[in-house]
């Protein structure tokens, strides 16, 4: 298999494998298992995976409320998600996290937090350590369409450009923050990517429906960034199919039109890498991510809850 | 009186203040969205237009100080956020703005703005998402502080926020968003700054807030069973803190148990415990404080029971208080899990 067919096949296995993580948690959450706000990623695997592929494992990753796709992507183990998920003491934040609170150190993913933009800046921070220590890794954090209008996206953008720092932000515009759309929260026909621009800073903009097209482009601005180009900026279109957060389907609720759904639908992530491998091993690949995703929700579920004693060990 | 939910009263509340005053605006990300944050804003844009009812950006600190410079000018505006710990983006904007506005311009200036914020509870809420702030709102000077329990006094203290002249910080427990009460369909006002009793006793004055009065009645009915006659005082507003009513009853029952839904150290029922302290010197037991360990609020389903006190721990508390054994209370079976408020709550937010 040459080098390029194989590195296909590899963003679609992980593309396939976030989506059926996150299609199981949607189809037990009723079991009332899993009892925490808890964002899914489905129709938006391409970024987590197009990006994360491009990084190194060295690379440090932050990101937000919906991190499932993005920790699955860098490397986090899939257990240890699902646990903490279940809020159990096996999880990878033991159970004290829960959904929006996903952490895998070794895996160079450093967490990711439930407050809009608040890990933009932490991000930044690690990027000024990377830096002090002369280090050749990155940093890299995800955010969403809403987090840009907030002031500390801004402010963090800002001092990265000055101090130059190995950073690259990736901000995944859905079109919503929960139910409102772009229209009621940015001015009409002004591109994220290119007012954030006027910040200084190089910015990109992709198709993040399209796990080939981020790739490549992450893979080009990686390379920028350890060259000592400074920090960069991409943004990338896609959308979520489910609900803000919880498990179902919410075009009933009218926010949105069918046909936008539908529209998106039709550029499934999944499904335009699918055609592009014209691989056959379609059905042994789904069944065994079958198989590890039903080992994992045994596991969290035959674990065991943190006690009290360790919760307030921990804080005291 | 007919009854409706507190989610309902306080949409009542918005109406009826939108109607009386044109200058009445409110807005927040997600209030003219399908869901109305909870059901309390639904029908306000259809009503009144999306000039005075509109969504914002995701913008807590700017969307503060935004609402700030319109209230200068007459406007009052209603802000809206889905979780305390959202607002928090906005420090700077209530405290170093908002609270010292008046003060810093010789009183020349007001600043009438209303900030509903909404306390989450349960179902994997976590640190961020479930935290209890009011002790640090009423600790600023120049902030109003309302945490309404019932329905009743959801409506009429939204009003009076609405109407002061003074920035109030109204928040809004999700667990009583399902809460049934009697409400007036007209307008009428419960006043900022006092205390309510809701049960006249004899042998204890218990003071509690917010959802906290819900579990409070609970365990005053089975107290009563046990022979021990409460005084239940629910405090209402925090700041201004009603501390003359809680310390006339305290002189007639000379017990003081303090229920908070905050953490203990530095919490409202610690200054209620100081303040009684300061002015009653005979008790007949040390005054006593019940609120949450001084723990960041926990995700796991397997933490929550433990961490949150109820019904029954107030119970025990002030049976401890007099002495008395705190076994066998088994009436209080738990109907549903123990992380959320009833049926009515689906989860996940
Ligand atoms: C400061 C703050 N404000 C509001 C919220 C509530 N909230 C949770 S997720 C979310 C949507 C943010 O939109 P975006 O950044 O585009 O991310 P998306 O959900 O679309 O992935 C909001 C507003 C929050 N968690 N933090
Ligand atoms: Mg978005």
């Amino acid at each position: 298999m040459n080098k390029s067919r194989n590195n296909s096949l590899e963003l679609f296995k992980s593309m396939l494998r976030i989506r059926m993580v996150e299609e199981s948690i949607a189809e037990k959450y009723s079991e009332g298992k899993m009892r925490c706000p808890t964002h899914l990623s489905i129709g938006q695997e391409a970024i987590a995976t197009g990006v994360c592929s491009a990084l190194e494992k060295k690379d440090l990753v932050l990101s937000t409320h919906r991190a499932h796709a993005h920790y699955l992507a860098k490397g986090g183990s899939l257990k240890s998600m699902i646990a903490e998920i279940y809020g159990k003491v096996t999880g990878c934040s033991l159970g004290m996290g829960g959904s929006m609170h996903l952490i895998d150190k070794r895996a160079g993913f450093m967490g990711s937090t439930a407050i809009v933009g608040n890990t933009i800046p932490v991000a930044v921070g690690l990027a000024l350590s990377i830096k002090l220590k002369r280090r050749k890794n990155i940093s890299c954090v995800f955010f969403g369409d809403g987090a840009v209008e907030e002031g500390v996206f801004y402010e963090a953008v800002n001092f990265a450009v000055v101090k130059k720092l190995p950073i690259l932000f990736v901000c995944e515009n859905n079109l919503y923050s929960v139910y409102s759309g772009l229209e009621v929260r940015q001015p009409e026909n002004r591109k994220i990517y290119k007012m954030v621009r006027a910040l200084g800073i190089d910015t990109h903009k992709g198709d993040g429906n399209d796990v080939e097209e981020v790739f490549s482009l992450t893979k080009l601005i990686r390379e920028k960034i350890v060259n000592n180009a400074g920090p960069q900026f991409i943004e990338l279109d896609t959308y979520r199919w489910r609900e803000h957060c919880g498990p179902n389907y919410d075009n009933d609720l009218g926010y949105r039109t069918e046909e936008e759904f539908m529209s998106w639908k039709k550029r499934d992530p999944i499904e335009t890498q699918r055609k592009r491998i014209k691989s056959n091993e379609y059905f042994n690949l789904a069944e065994s991510f079958a198989h590890e995703i039903e080992e994992a929700h045994k596991f969290a579920d035959k674990s065991k809850y943190p006690s009290y004693k360790q919760f307030r060990s921990i804080q005291s | 009186m007919r009854e409706i939910s507190f989610a309902r009263a306080i949409n009542e509340a918005m109406f009826s203040a939108m109607k009386t005053s044109k200058e009445v605006i409110t807005f927040g990300l997600g209030v003219p969205d399908p869901k109305g944050v909870f059901s309390t804003t639904t029908g306000l844009q259809e009503k009144f237009g999306s000039e005075r009812v509109f969504d914002t950006p995701t913008s807590e600190n700017a969307m503060t100080g935004i609402g700030i410079g319109a209230s200068l000018l007459g406007t009052r505006p209603v802000m809206v956020h889905q979780r305390v710990d959202f607002f928090l983006l906005a420090m700077d904007q209530i405290i170093n703005n908002a609270s010292k506005w008046k003060i810093m311009f010789g009183g020349t200036s007001s600043v009438p703005i209303t900030i509903r914020l909404i306390v989450g509870h349960g179902w994997g809420q976590g640190p961020t998402h479930s935290q209890n702030l009011h002790s640090i709102f009423s600790h600023i000077p120049g902030l109003k502080v309302v945490m309404p329990s019932n329905p009743y006094d959801a409506k009429g203290l939204l009003l009076e926020s609405i109407f002061d002249d003074d920035p109030t910080i109204f928040l809004e427990h999700r667990w009583l968003h399902g809460q049934v009460g009697k409400v007036p369909v007209e307008e009428y006002r419960v006043p900022v700054g006092e205390a309510k009793v809701i049960k006249k006793g004899s042998d204890i004055t218990i003071t509690s807030l917010s959802y906290m009065t819900v579990e409070s009645m609970h365990a005053v009915k089975e107290l009563e069973k046990l022979g021990i006659s409460c005084e239940l005082i629910d405090i209402r507003t925090t700041s201004p803190l009603d501390i003359k009513r809680i310390i006339r009853s305290v002189n007639k029952t000379k017990r003081l148990l303090a229920i908070d839904s905050s953490v203990k150290s530095f919490s409202v029922s610690s200054e209620i415990v100081a303040s009684v302290s300061m002015e009653i010197s005979k008790l007949k037991s040390p005054p006593n404080r019940l609120a949450l360990d001084d723990l960041s609020s926990p995700t796991s389903f397997g933490l929550t029971d433990k961490y949150y006190p109820g019904a029954l721990e107030i119970t025990k508390t002030v049976l401890k208080m007099f002495g008395k054994k705190t076994k066998s209370l088994n009436n209080f079976k738990k109907i549903h899990p123990h992380d959320v408020p009833g049926d009515w709550f689906k989860g996940p937010f």
